[in-house]
């Protein structure tokens, strides 16, 4: 199949490591995979935030970038949901307001072809296991838009199981938010931080090594918290331990190591 | 006894009030517990009833129904009430409400009234009104007599005091009911409130309520409880004054049925209320003889005039949106500065208030979605949230910092030179931020994007994030700058 990566704008700046390992997975599992260059930001931050007018002319950007293909795959749950569950909206305001009549159609029918990556995995092809290896304890963070908009329900943990090598501990408090929000872990920092605090200690009481989850944005408010506490636990989108093989293990182990004391 | 209530118009920002409340340990352990609580048992009877999805559509159906007819089942609800031997009363605002009910207090030449549990007495602060007016008001309900006499403030619409535990009631029964020997197991404070109680329940001949449900059909009248306070007020009284909101309204005795047995599920974990109370009309020689009842009107045509605000009016007052939300559940309801709290609050109190206050609280949430999920009657929070957002920056103005920063991104996402730009020019505006870490063991020839530059002070707004969160640098190339090359290769 011909794949159109939707990087989204922070995965793109902030999180390329995601972006290629998405290219490694699709490409193993024989796709193709393109990248229209023109994309930018599917619109989320501004439109949850109020800004609706910036917002709106996103949508058309989007429809011109990713109309032609056959699937649109997106490494991120809430930028997914902001689009099955804002552009129809979004569409409709653009018309009201004397713009392009295309919009509303257009955009019903791109949708159904607009994937987050594991439920791409699961739902449109069907795999559970996508031949990874990644020995290591992990814990899978279900983000909140992945959970109650998309509906991924355990799809994730099925492909993190089916990954050799690789021990998956639940998490207490599974379907809590972390506190992130988007604007909100600024805008309203001292509850976020709170929200956060009794999440990165459910991930603490997993005994886990690393926290995974199908959303970067969660993963770096995470990240955010045990790196200042000096935890020693890292984070790691799906995607990237989903693309890990043995050979990556073998490359990495046969790395000459340089003591710098 | 007078206490301030909470007032919107009075009240601090959410964030200034959330911090304050932050701090209080006690208080966010008896909220994490109540919350926890109700929320295993809710999910227990939830689970159990296979047809739960299709009940929460049918009590949607229903309520966006009266929404959208509100002005023909409110006439028909006046015709039969009327009938049925009762006075109804048109409220516009919270001091034409409390003129009603101190005036018909008055006439009845009394001092004292017992009272039912209610948010919309609440909402327009009757007790101040009757205590201004001579006339003292008595909490019946075992968590709002926790609240008076602790001269404290409603933190939940089902469980006003769920913030205080069980100590911290004994203390307030200990001082106001003068009983220096009180112990605190449940029966015992059970039974001081009993003793309490029952003297006013014989003595008080006037009752003032809210309503659950107001039947258009029949003129009925609903209201539910736990604890039989309420049968009593509504059985012993020779006067009943119920206020209620103008959208409680329902059509038919029937559509109580999937109503009722979603109300108690969602808001105490229980399979129906123990005590539900039908009063249609005036009945010679049981129950009260006057009844009277204030439509309330306080802003909800306001909002009924409003599509996408609307469907905050279908609100059943369950209290589940409270216990499931990440964020009630750390600072407890006094935060959201109004006698409705949590996530139904932050839609309704800015929206009653005509966005003139509170406009903190739609941003009071990080959208998680939790509270829409548990909805009975699927109000779509997170949705109604981003629009109430949308207004606040509309009132804003296009020339509020926030405003031009937000304005200018907007600006970046439209052009794919301008966002390669400003990739390139973020990574430049961190460098004097960035802290590299000092590593004992460097492996060489690690992945390039495997930066290990920290940044932990941020400037301005953004010093919110790194006050208690670190920030990876950015690594030194984009996804479309690797891509680009991977292509020429």
């Amino acid at each position: 199949m011909k794949v159109a990566l939707f990087i989204t704008c922070y995965n793109d700046t902030l999180f390329p490591a995601t972006g290629k390992a998405v290219v490694e997975v699709l490409e193993r599992l024989g796709h193709t995979v393109e990248f229209p260059a023109g994309q930018t930001c599917c619109g989320q931050m501004h439109w949850n935030t109020g800004y609706q007018a910036e917002a709106l002319p996103l949508l058309p950007r989007f429809l011109q970038q990713f109309e032609h293909a056959e699937a649109v795959v997106v490494p991120s749950s809430s930028c997914v949901a902001m689009m099955r569950e804002h552009y129809p909206i979004m569409a409709e305001r653009i018309v009201a307001e004397g713009g392009d009549t295309s919009l509303p159609e257009r955009t019903a029918a791109i949708l159904p072809r607009v994937w987050e990556f594991s439920e791409f995995l699961t739902k449109k092809l069907g795999l559970t296991d996508v031949g990874a290896y990644y020995p290591h304890r992990v814990t899978y963070h279900a983000s909140c838009h992945g959970l109650r908009s998309l509906g991924l329900g355990d799809g994730p943990q099925t492909l993190l199981k089916s990954v050799r090598g690789l021990e998956l501990v639940e998490i207490a408090n599974l379907e809590q938010c972390c506190g992130f929000g988007g604007t909100f872990a600024v805008k309203n920092a001292d509850v976020s931080s709170a929200m956060l605090a009794e999440k990165t200690r459910a991930v603490l009481n997993t005994g886990a090594e690393e926290c995974t989850a199908c959303d970067n944005s969660c993963l770096m408010h995470l990240q955010g918290a045990l790196h200042r506490q000096r935890t020693g636990v890292t984070t790691r989108h799906l995607a990237e331990i989903l693309a890990h093989t043995e050979a990556d293990e073998e490359a990495e182990d046969a790395l000459p190591t340089e003591v710098t004391l | 006894m007078s206490r301030v209530p909470l007032d919107p118009r009075t009240a601090p920002t959410f964030q200034q009030a959330a911090r304050a409340l932050l701090g209080d340990a006690q208080l966010r352990k008896n909220v994490r517990h109540a919350t926890d609580v109700i929320q295993t048992k809710r999910r227990k009877l939830v689970e159990e009833k296979q047809d739960w999805q299709a009940l929460r559509e049918s009590g949607r159906q229903i309520r966006a129904h009266v929404l959208e007819n509100l002005d023909v089942y409110l006439e028909e609800f006046e015709r039969n009430f009327t009938k049925a031997g009762g006075v109804i009363h048109w409220a516009r605002d919270a001091a034409e409400a409390q003129k009603i009910v101190v005036g018909l207090v008055k006439e009845i030449g009394t001092t004292e009234v017992i009272k039912i549990k209610s948010m919309t007495t609440e909402e327009i602060q009757l007790n101040n009104a009757l205590e201004a007016a001579g006339v003292h008001a008595y909490e019946t309900d075992l968590a709002e007599l926790i609240i008076q006499l602790g001269e404290d403030q409603p933190s939940h619409i089902v469980v006003p005091a769920l913030h205080k535990n069980r100590a911290q009631v004994r203390e307030i029964f200990r001082r106001t009911m003068n009983l220096p020997d009180l112990g605190d197991k449940p029966a015992d404070l059970a039974d001081a409130a009993r003793r309490f109680l029952r003297e006013k329940f014989l003595r008080v001949t006037t009752a003032v309520s809210g309503a659950n449900f107001l039947v258009a059909e029949t003129g009925g009248v609903c209201i539910v409880e736990s604890e039989g306070n309420g049968r009593m007020c509504l059985t012993m009284p020779e006067t009943l004054i119920s206020v209620v909101g103008v959208e409680k309204v329902v059509p038919r005795w029937q559509d109580l049925e999937p109503l009722l047995q979603m109300l108690p599920r969602s808001a105490t974990g229980e399979r129906m209320n123990p005590y539900n109370s039908m009063w249609c009309g005036v009945h010679p020689g049981d129950g009260p003889q006057r009844m009277h009842i204030v439509l309330l009107d306080n802003g909800r045509t306001e909002v009924l005039a409003d599509r996408e605000g609307r469907q905050t009016l279908q609100c059943i007052r369950c209290g589940a949106c409270q216990n499931a939300c990440p964020v009630y559940r750390q600072t407890g309801g006094h935060a959201y500065g109004s006698v409705y709290a949590g996530p139904i609050g932050a839609i309704l109190t800015p929206q009653l208030m005509h966005l003139e206050h509170s406009q903190s609280l739609p941003y009071a949430s990080s959208l998680c979605g939790a509270c829409y999920e548990v909805c009975p009657v699927k109000i779509n929070i997170p949705e109604v949230l981003i629009h109430l957002r949308h207004k606040v920056v509309e009132q804003n103005g296009w020339y509020a910092p926030e405003s031009l920063a937000m304005k200018a991104v907007a600006q970046v996402f439209r052009s794919e030179r301008r966002f390669r730009a400003a990739q390139r020019l973020g990574r430049l505006a961190e460098l004097p931020l960035v802290k590299s870490e000092k590593r004992s063991f460097a492996i060489v020839g690690q992945k390039q994007e495997a930066s290990d530059g920290w940044i932990g002070w941020l400037p301005g707004l953004l010093g919110g994030w790194t006050s208690t969160r670190d920030l990876q640098a950015m690594p030194q190339e984009t996804f479309r700058d690797w891509w680009e090359k991977r292509g020429k290769q």
